[in-house]
């Protein structure tokens, strides 16, 4: 597959797989590139002569072709990076400060905090350790980036503030730039902690799933009393103390309330950058399900009409699916590591073992080592360094494959068993959520192209801005 | 002049293959998803 199309109401785009170029196009191109290969004129011409004009089709390839002999349209595969023959350099830890939580949320893939475990708080000297092991494993590389997640990691908070006044020595020691973040449900946010937060230029992930009822119903407390009011309390105090910036509001969707771009929505009276991601599950009650996804779809479509009216009034709208950066995105040696599990992202539990990723944590087939002994499965760190899209082959088939990268290693193996089998449902979500995406931002780009205002969203890569 | 596409970007992702591999950048599920990998919402470090 070389080119893939996309249409939003009476907007028509086209994107090339393998340049990463993107054109706005008329209903006839569209219809075109439905037969037309980069090749078949006469086929193509065939097919749709007593629809269009002779005159104006013979146009059209002209300007077809003249895509094609720029690499713009219908450009060939490329080679897998040499990066991906060299030793993987560690860039990211997710530290599981806190295998417990306070509340009891009905999807948590955590087992609502102990993963499956027991409930257990990272040590002081496990977290040193940990970041000792990110550091060394980093190499070279000046950017490094830690993750302090849980269960709620702020049941931990001595802990939490030792890893980053620890951190914020050791990164100066090392001439380092650690990034760090924490995922927060919001319970536990003071007002000294918040302050912490901003002074150490830590990013904050906020846990909201939008309406009252929706979030209430699946993120209560132990005594099945709703957290809603006390996270947006916290919330709306952290977010207002750092002017708008350096967090998102992260929610999760589920069976339960397919119009979830209604609670999207509702997530704007708290602030003003939002994601959204469907639950992962199978068989649960709040699974989606295979009748959801129509439902699901026109949600997204719904959610991109209002972006772009919201964006045309310069209303502030953020949301995180929708940022695509068409100019300036990553190279094509990020494209393939993508999240980077199991080779670039290692999570460590509050014991000291390491996994290839916070979701992996207790499926005990994909623990990988420890702090003491360091990564000792290698054969885990080439299989999943291995597994890119352009190995994986439903993916390389895919048109979408240079944006979601494969997906989620961990949704894989939940649904499959198998890491190099995408987890075909949330695939499904994904390629709609990157169309709506393309075809906004080819939108917005286009304006500027044409000497309109710039609406286009800011892409910050979620580093802190002061 | 084209009447019929209008081409908003000129990425040609074949030439970041010498260029790229640096590795700075963020690792994407780290952001706000948690819960898929996205690498297209990001950008490249460099620029």
């Amino acid at each position: 597959m070389l080119i893939h199309r996309m249409h939003l109401d009476e907007h028509y785009a086209v994107l090339d797989i393998n340049s990463g170029a993107v054109h706005l196009v008329d209903h006839m191109i569209y219809d075109l590139l439905s037969v037309y290969d980069g090749n078949n004129v006469e086929e193509t011409m065939v097919a749709f002569i007593n629809k269009y004009d002779e005159q104006d089709l013979r146009e059209a390839f002209v300007e077809l072709k003249e895509l094609q002999e720029q690499g713009l349209l219908f450009s060939q595969p490329f080679p897998v990076p040499d990066t991906f023959s060299q030793e993987p350099i560690l860039k990211s830890l997710c530290l599981h400060v806190a295998h417990d939580c306070n509340l009891r949320c009905g999807y948590c893939f955590a087992g609502t905090g102990d993963f499956g475990g027991h409930r257990a708080l990272m040590s002081k000297e496990i977290a040193e350790q940990a970041i000792e092991f990110a550091i060394a494993g980093s190499k070279n590389r000046h950017n490094l980036e830690l993750d302090l997640f849980g269960g709620e990691p702020l049941m931990n908070i001595p802990v939490v503030k030792h890893i980053i006044n620890y951190v914020r020595k050791r990164e100066k020691e090392v001439n380092k730039n650690i990034k760090l973040t924490l995922t927060t449900n919001g319970t536990l946010l003071s007002d000294e902690i918040i302050k912490f937060f901003n002074d150490n230029r830590v990013m904050l992930v906020l846990s909201l799933d939008g309406k009252p009822e929706t979030h209430n119903n699946m993120r209560p407390f132990p005594n099945k009393v709703g957290s809603y009011d006390a996270a947006v309390s916290g919330f709306k105090k952290v977010i207002e103390s750092r002017q708008e910036k350096n967090y998102y509001l992260r929610g999760t969707y589920t069976h339960y309330n397919l119009n979830f771009a209604d609670d999207t929505l509702s997530m704007l009276d708290v602030g003003k950058k939002v994601s959204m991601e469907p639950v992962i599950g199978t068989d649960e009650p709040y699974a989606l399900t295979e009748e959801d996804l129509p439902k699901i779809m026109d949600e997204y479509d719904k959610l991109a009409r209002i972006y772009l009216a919201k964006r045309a009034k310069g209303e502030a709208f953020d949301f995180f699916h929708f940022n695509v950066a068409l100019d300036n995105g990553p190279c094509v040696a990020k494209r393939l590591a993508g999240c980077g599990a199991g080779h670039e992202y290692f999570a460590v539990t509050p014991e000291g073992d390491l996994y290839p990723c916070h979701q992996f944590v207790g499926r005990e087939q994909y623990k990988m080592g420890t702090l003491d002994t360091g990564i000792e499965r290698q054969d885990l760190v080439q299989h999943f360094r291995q597994m890119h899209v352009m190995n994986k082959p439903m993916c390389k088939e895919c048109w979408a494959r240079f944006f979601c990268s494969g997906g989620c290693h961990a949704n894989a193996d939940m649904a499959n068993g198998d890491i190099s089998k995408p987890y075909e449902y949330g695939c499904k979500i994904q390629k709609k959520r990157l169309e709506c995406a393309i075809m906004l931002q080819a939108l917005l780009t286009e304006d500027v192209n044409e000497g309109g205002e710039d609406l286009r969203p800011e892409i910050d890569n979620f580093t802190f801005q002061a | 002049m084209k009447k019929r596409i209008k081409t908003v970007n000129k990425q040609m992702l074949n030439k970041t293959l010498k260029t790229g591999g640096c590795g700075e950048c963020p690792v994407s599920c780290q952001s706000a998803c948690k819960t898929s990998c996205t690498v297209g919402n990001q950008i490249c470090e460099k620029n």
